[in-house]
């Protein structure tokens, strides 16, 4: 009953009111980049007419006689880019995160940990330059094409750069399923490798799946190593065409827009439809968390 | 007991057995391939000369040195007002809060912002620091730009830390009659300092991994920049190593001194790594 009144002495009411607002910061931060992601992407939207914008296949702003703002090959680049990424890097991210938790002799999962710290540290101007100077040129020579940055090549830069993230999350998740449920099945006569794919792997699904969220997360917002390597012509996608992301697109165009042109709100535009692909995989890994804790309940 | 197994089971075994040393084998190869392609051609391009020097056209000498001033620059910036923030706002949701609902809220705002890609953080910069509020393209706006990105990190650290330190400590500073900000000050915040320490080496290495918000917002220019005044400070304005890689990369094609970047950045993601993996096993330490 006393220390109420020991709390609320002005220098710690103040430094109470003081650190609430540091709390609300984050939550203020967020309110504030939407807001101003919808202000800004709004106008070109108007002009240019969401059909158009959205589902119109050329993008040619800078045309004094007819310039077109459709974005379609971006938004499509980006989610087979993606999608791809994920189909490579996934698997042998949760591989290498079940030989990192369960299977590895434990002197060398030490060893690989920081490697896989590493990996995730890497700059991605450093992926992009490495892309650039070996994948690029090793694909023009295997595949016998003009030039080889493309949408391959972005893929694969892709791939590995969300490798370490989805082995952490994975991992993490792997070693939280109960110790219980691995002895059961090894007494019941299943070799290890049997319990960590057929046991281990499905009672951590939740924790996969976020996992993969958070590849897919990461892929879709990658901007400037794959802007080193794709090539940046907005095409259709097309696997070994030079093609433009949603990201490379803003990229490529915004040191060169002129202020309050049409062009450069596109690119605010364009950023707005970025925003509202993470929003949704956002809420979509918060479903997804949200069903595994109904089913530990 | 093992060769008592069904032929099938057996080549299940391998086979899973084989993918997942592949698999890790794999991540491994990339990693040392990436490390040793770009010391080989990156090392011999570092020098004393080029850490200390600057790049002139007319003297025809290269030098890296202002784009390391302006990595540390944006790397001090950015934390000096992140700390602060993201520190705070761990101290009042462990401490303080009593609303669950509070907490959820700013938890999952710190989740939307550890989400939000680096090209829309441009953007953000673009609209909110060097537009709105007029600062230009300058290093201050980048680091103003960076500081909400790494407030997540720094938050999510010391929020970690904070649980770590046991409630008899709590107890036993308010028991003796301490006010709750002295008992925070005075007790918990030292035993949680190392947890903070690392987060803030998180935050300065992906601040210094950071290409995509500098490039647009805090310019691109490799010339020394001149921080003799405050009002130069404010203003300046020019690449990080990132941001010099990529135009050493990509508009000049000039790979020597990329590459050479490149093997610097390299060092310095190693060292912050390692640094953090030290003060991480500190803080292990202590939980035990």
């Amino acid at each position: 009953m006393n220390r109420s009144r020991t709390r609320s002495s002005p220098s710690e009411l103040a430094m109470r009111t003081l650190l609430f607002i540091c709390a609300l910061t984050a939550v203020i931060f967020v309110l504030l980049i939407t807001v101003y992601l919808i202000l800004s992407g709004l106008p070109a939207i108007q002009e240019i007419g969401l059909f158009n914008f959205l589902f119109g296949d050329i993008w040619q702003p800078t045309s004094s006689t007819d310039p077109k703002f459709g974005i379609l090959p971006m938004i499509l680049t980006s989610i087979y880019g993606a999608a791809a990424a994920i189909v490579i890097g996934v698997p042998i991210g949760i591989f290498t995160a079940i030989f990192l938790a369960k299977a590895a002799p434990p002197k060398l999962a030490a060893l690989i940990r920081p490697m896989i710290g590493l990996l995730a540290g890497i700059p991605s101007v450093v992926y992009g330059l490495v892309g650039m100077c070996v994948l690029v040129p090793c694909l023009r020579k295997w595949l016998d094409l003009p030039a080889g940055d493309s949408l391959l090549a972005a893929v694969i830069v892709l791939a590995v750069m969300i490798l370490p993230s989805v082995i952490s999350v994975s991992e993490t998740a792997l070693e939280a399923v109960p110790k219980e449920y691995e002895e059961a099945s090894l007494a019941l006569g299943a070799t290890e490798l049997e319990t960590y794919f057929r046991v281990t792997a499905p009672a951590a699904k939740s924790g996969i799946a976020a996992a993969a969220a958070l590849g897919t997360g990461r892929a879709i917002g990658e901007a400037m190593a794959i802007l080193m390597v794709a090539g940046n012509v907005a095409n259709m996608p097309s696997l070994l065409k030079s093609v433009r992301f949603l990201t490379t697109g803003i990229a490529i165009e915004m040191n060169y827009a002129a202020p309050g042109s049409l062009q450069r709100q596109a690119l605010f535009s364009i950023g707005l439809v970025l925003f509202l692909f993470i929003m949704l995989i956002n809420i979509l890994l918060s479903i997804v968390l949200k069903a595994d804790k109904g089913d530990n309940l | 007991m093992r060769a008592s197994l069904a032929p099938r089971r057996r080549l299940y075994n391998t086979g899973a057995k084989l993918l997942l040393w592949l698999s890790a084998g794999i991540c491994c190869v990339l990693l040392l391939f990436v490390i040793g392609y770009i010391c080989y051609r990156g090392l011999p391009g570092v020098s004393w000369e080029l850490l200390t020097g600057q790049e002139s056209i007319l003297q025809g000498t290269a030098g890296i040195f202002p784009s390391l001033v302006n990595t540390l620059y944006v790397i001090i910036v950015s934390l000096a007002v992140a700390l602060p923030l993201g520190a705070g706002a761990a101290i009042y949701l462990t401490e303080y809060a009593k609303s669950r609902r509070l907490v959820n809220a700013v938890e999952f705002a710190a989740d939307i912002l550890a989400g939000i890609p680096s090209i829309l953080y441009a953007l953000i910069g673009v609209i909110l620091f060097c537009t709105a509020l007029r600062l230009q393209k300058t290093l201050l706006a980048g680091s103003l730009t960076l500081a909400i990105m790494i407030l997540p990190t720094i938050l999510r650290t010391t929020q970690e830390s904070l649980r770590t330190v046991p409630r008899s400590y709590r107890e036993g500073s308010l028991g003796l009659g301490s006010g709750q900000w002295h008992m925070i000050r005075t007790v918990v915040l030292p035993s949680a300092a190392d947890g903070i320490v690392t987060g803030c080496i998180l935050a300065a290495g992906r601040v210094t991994g950071e290409s995509a918000v500098l490039m647009y917002t805090a310019g691109l220019s490799t010339v020394m920049q001149d921080f003799s005044s405050i009002e130069n400070i404010m203003k300046a304005s020019g690449a990080t190593l990132t941001a010099a890689l990529y135009v050493y990369a990509k508009e000049r094609a000039d790979f020597a001194e990329a590459f050479a970047v490149a093997t610097i950045l390299l060092f310095l993601t190693i060292l912050i790594n390692f640094s953090a993996e030290l003060a991480a096993k500190r803080l292990h330490k202590r939980k035990k």
